[in-house]
């Protein structure tokens, strides 16, 4: 992280002010680096967390085992050990039998806060629908933490980190974030400190019907589409070339640097590997495009988003991998999405060399139950001859999503050392009847099904949300 | 894999109509008199329940299935689709969910639309779906009244329609205020004065310069729904909707019905000593609008505890999540809903709700042999139809998504 980046906020914001006064001492600006890292830094910090010992439940840690009878030990909120019959002195003890553990789980396609409940024009603020190419912008400007759908998504599915991403209007959407899933007043307070950006890019029909169909402007067609998606990077290339220039030649000569400009800072940055791809993309044919495009331009596309055909290309997105986050179910909703099938999580998955699959939601309401389409995509492929094990689907919302954004290294399986975000559930997850007991995130406990919230996290709901019934 | 091709071609060469099946020794849950049978029969004869009971001989020449760990329900009812209305929501060219046409509206019927062949019936159908509203929709005019639905037959081509004009639709509440120029007072003055011209055809006349609201067709259509022949769907969240809507209805002897109904929980009473039943999505948990920011997750279960008669309903994709309702079913059981409600939420009180009920919704003597044989319980994720009936016939595991994933599975073991 550069210097300015841990400069607390409101001291920025004096700053401004006094300059905006006249009365700030005239400074000597600073040397101006080369693209300068991103701003806006993550000011996330996980309470002190207490030593707990979930004992005897049914454990899947998320990388691909299964634990029965075991115990869970969470300290200083990080996960210290999975075993059987752990001794863990002084902590405090919670009786598991019959009932599941899993690491939090993450979902890595979200709108919320940026598509925030109630949905009225003036929460609506995921797509910037101006122009195809708004690589500059950022999702997390948009996201509006007091979303009451965090804090559901969080009693009803577990979801500890979630990625929130811009829409799929435009070719180039823009920047996603990276969330904890923890109640805040600001973004950065929920954002997931050291995760890298990730842009968002759409395929397909969605940047056809927004400019081609509806304001008879480019792109109106798929070949419109992959224009544009090379235009942009071959002038990212050449932004690229000219900083490097001015690094090289230029700068220690003292001139004056080339000026910043923000859409391509962020198209640079998939250029160096830095920023991960998000590549909304539905039909099969289209994904083997894009792997094309990555190919020209020489940079990796991370996972394909929706993908309801990616079943026809499973082995070739094993081959490049390429990771697909999808729906358990979803089909013919439009044209694109005719050839979803249900077996598609199971086929991709079991592709030679392995598959990474990740269920996503990309909806408030999905959010609640990863777990539950996660089950449904799995009872599929047993029907369809690919048994899947529950200690491997668990994967799909929790490693898998994890590694499509660069946060294995933290989270998403239960190994020790990694943070401590667990879901204890009241029975196997794949239940359509099991509901979380506790959600734990950095080891803090977030959600006791026991001792439910007085009162709603988001301000907005505060005074308007009708009691919980009594059971 | 091979198994499934296995089961389909079986099914396919199955004996169709007139003969006999017995399903034998199945945890049958009637939904009926007979209620739930821990180990039960069923026979099915001529497309009809000619049976059900704990033991029940076989008939000489009788195809026996032995149901034993298996479970038999009524098949599922869906409360509110546009099956058969279009084949692909987002391509307008396929969609007639909603006239475009404020000079038709009120007297739409929804069966000079359907298309049963429509792809997305048979993926619906092999999931246990054997009945539906195919239901319309309100479109962007200033027509509150959307038109006539129709109980739709998934298992027949020929006899699609099981019960044309089933209920007419109201699309009241935020949208409906937005479509009629921008406020409920509006909306409810609207729908007033089109009951008037019902009333009175020679309302206006006398007066050259008004016009009516309706053409003298359109009000001739609805008729039967002020002589509370036809029920009223109306489409509204917000308890003050529900309690204006309510008024109305005694208002115009209308039969009403919420669909949506986010905010019902606090009117539970009310609903119910006026036998008004709710279709709602008993997942939603967040304020979708300004009009349902008292939504609670157990609205299904505080329903039913009232008295109120339920039915499911998928608020996001109404049509495909068909073969979601028992999804559905199963998180309103998580949240407090009695299974056996839950259930009958998706089979037997949708059959109530639209009057089919003599007929559907249940296992009993003499009803259409609508009939599902699950693998497990059948509110749950991984459970499967073992062999769906529809009026005693078959249905075979055949459609474009199974085609589909027989093709690429073939593909991929090369």
């Amino acid at each position: 992280m550069e210097k300015t980046g841990v400069r607390p906020l409101f001291l920025v914001m004096v700053t401004a002010a006094l300059a905006a006064c006249g009365g700030a001492p005239a400074t000597k600006p600073a040397q101006p680096e080369a693209p300068p890292s991103p701003k806006f830094p993550s000011t996330y910090q996980a309470p002190a967390a207490e030593s707990v010992l979930i004992r005897s439940a049914t454990v899947l840690t998320g990388d691909g085992t299964r634990l029965d009878n075991g115990d869970v030990w969470l300290e200083n909120g990080l996960v210290k050990a999975v075993g059987r019959d752990l001794q863990a002195p002084g902590a405090r003890v919670i009786d598991a039998k019959d009932r599941w553990v899993t690491p939090g789980i993450i979902d890595v396609h979200s709108h919320l806060g940026v598509y925030a409940s109630p949905g009225v024009w003036a929460n609506s603020e995921g797509n910037e629908a101006t122009s195809p190419v708004t690589a500059e912008v950022w999702a997390e400007h948009s996201v509006w933490p007091q979303d009451p759908g965090f804090q559901a998504a969080r009693e009803n599915g577990g979801i500890t980190t979630l990625l929130v991403l811009p829409g799929s209007a435009n070719l180039f959407g823009g920047r996603g974030v990276t969330l904890r899933n923890v109640p805040a007043v600001t973004y950065q307070a929920m954002k997931f400190p050291g995760a890298p950006h990730v842009l968002k890019m759409a395929c397909g029909e969605n940047p056809r019907r927004v400019y081609g169909r509806d304001r008879k402007s480019a792109p109106s067609t798929r070949m419109g589409n992959v224009a544009g998606y090379r235009a942009a990077f071959s002038k990212a290339q050449a932004y690229q070339r000219k900083w490097k220039h001015w690094e090289e030649k230029k700068k220690a000569g003292g001139e004056l640097p080339p000026d910043r400009d923000l859409q391509m800072e962020t198209l640079v940055g998939v250029l160096k590997g830095e920023i991960l791809v998000q590549n909304h993309c539905y039909r099969a044919d289209e994904m083997a495009t894009m792997l094309d495009v990555a190919r020209e331009f020489g940079y990796k596309i991370t996972a394909f988003h929706h993908a309801v055909e990616a079943y026809k290309v499973a082995n070739l997105l094993a081959d490049t991998q390429t990771c697909v986050a999808i729906w358990a179910d979803w089909w013919g909703f439009k044209m694109e999405s005719f050839d979803g099938i249900r077996e598609n999580a199971a086929i991709v998955h079991a592709a030679k060399g392995g598959g990474c699959v990740i269920i996503h939601s990309d909806s408030e309401a999905g959010i609640q139950r990863l777990n539950q389409e996660a089950a449904k995509a799995m009872a599929a492929g047993a029907r369809a001859g690919i048994p899947v094990a529950p200690e491997q689907a668990i994967r799909w919302i929790t490693s898998n999503p994890a590694r499509a954004m660069g946060i294995a290294e933290r989270t998403g399986s239960l190994a020790a050392g990694k943070a401590a975000d667990v879901v204890l559930w009241s029975s196997d997850p794949f239940s359509v009847y099991a509901r979380p007991d506790l959600v734990l995130v950095d080891g803090t406990v977030q959600f006791d099904r026991k001792h439910p919230k007085a009162e709603p996290d988001s301000d907005f709901m505060l005074g308007v949300q009708p009691p919980r019934s009594q059971p | 894999m091979r198994a499934l091709i296995a089961t389909a071609l079986l099914c396919a060469a199955a004996p169709s109509l007139a003969a006999e099946i017995l399903i034998k020794g199945a945890r049958v849950h009637t939904l009926g008199p007979a209620g739930t049978l821990a180990s039960g029969s069923v026979l099915i004869r001529d497309g009809r329940i000619a049976a059900v009971a704990a033991n029940v001989a076989a008939p000489a020449g009788a195809q026996v299935i032995d149901g034993t760990g298996l479970v038999v329900t009524p098949g599922i009812f869906a409360a509110f689709t546009q099956l058969g209305l279009h084949d692909v929501d987002g391509v307008d060219d396929s969609n007639d969910d909603a006239s475009k046409d404020d000079r038709f509206s009120a007297s739409l019927d929804v069966v000079d639309g359907l298309n049963p062949r429509a792809a997305i019936i048979a993926e619906v159908r092999i999931e246990g779906v054997t009945r539906a509203v195919a239901a319309p929709m309100a479109g962007d005019h200033d027509a509150l009244l959307a038109g006539f639905g129709a109980v739709i037959n998934l298992g027949s081509a020929e006899r699609f329609v099981t019960k044309p004009r089933a209920a007419a639709y109201l699309q009241a509440g935020e949208r409906g205020a937005q479509l009629i120029g921008g406020s409920r007072p509006a909306a409810f003055a609207w729908l007033r004065e089109v009951f008037e011209e019902v009333r009175n055809p020679k309302l206006w006349q006398g007066r050259p310069n008004r016009e009516p609201l309706l053409s003298p067709l359109e009000a001739e259509a609805l008729k039967p729904v002020l002589a509370g022949q036809v029920p009223l769907v109306a489409l509204a969240d917000r308890v003050a909707d529900l309690r204006a809507l309510m008024k109305l209805a005694a208002e115009y002897k209308l039969r009403l019905i919420i669909q949506g109904g986010a905010e019902a929980h606090l009117v539970a009473r009310e609903l119910a000593q006026r036998r008004i039943p709710v279709l709602l999505d008993p997942s939603l948990t967040l304020p979708a609008k300004f009009e349902s920011l008292a939504t609670v997750e157990d609205n299904a279960a505080r329903l039913h505890r009232a008295g109120v008669v339920t039915a499911f309903m998928s608020d996001a994709f109404a049509s495909q999540d068909a073969r979601n309702l028992r999804q559905l079913a199963g998180i309103a059981v998580a949240r407090g809903m009695p299974w056996d409600a839950a259930l009958a939420a998706i089979t037997v009180n949708p059959a109530k709700i639209f009057g089919v009920d003599q007929e559907l919704g249940s296992l009993a003597p003499g009803k259409a042999a609508d009939v599902v044989l699950w693998d497990g319980d059948p509110l749950e994720l991984r459970t499967y139809p073992k062999q769906v009936f529809i009026d005693g016939r078959v249905v075979p595991v055949d459609s474009h998504q199974t085609r589909l994933r027989d093709r690429y599975l073939k593909r991929l073991q090369r």
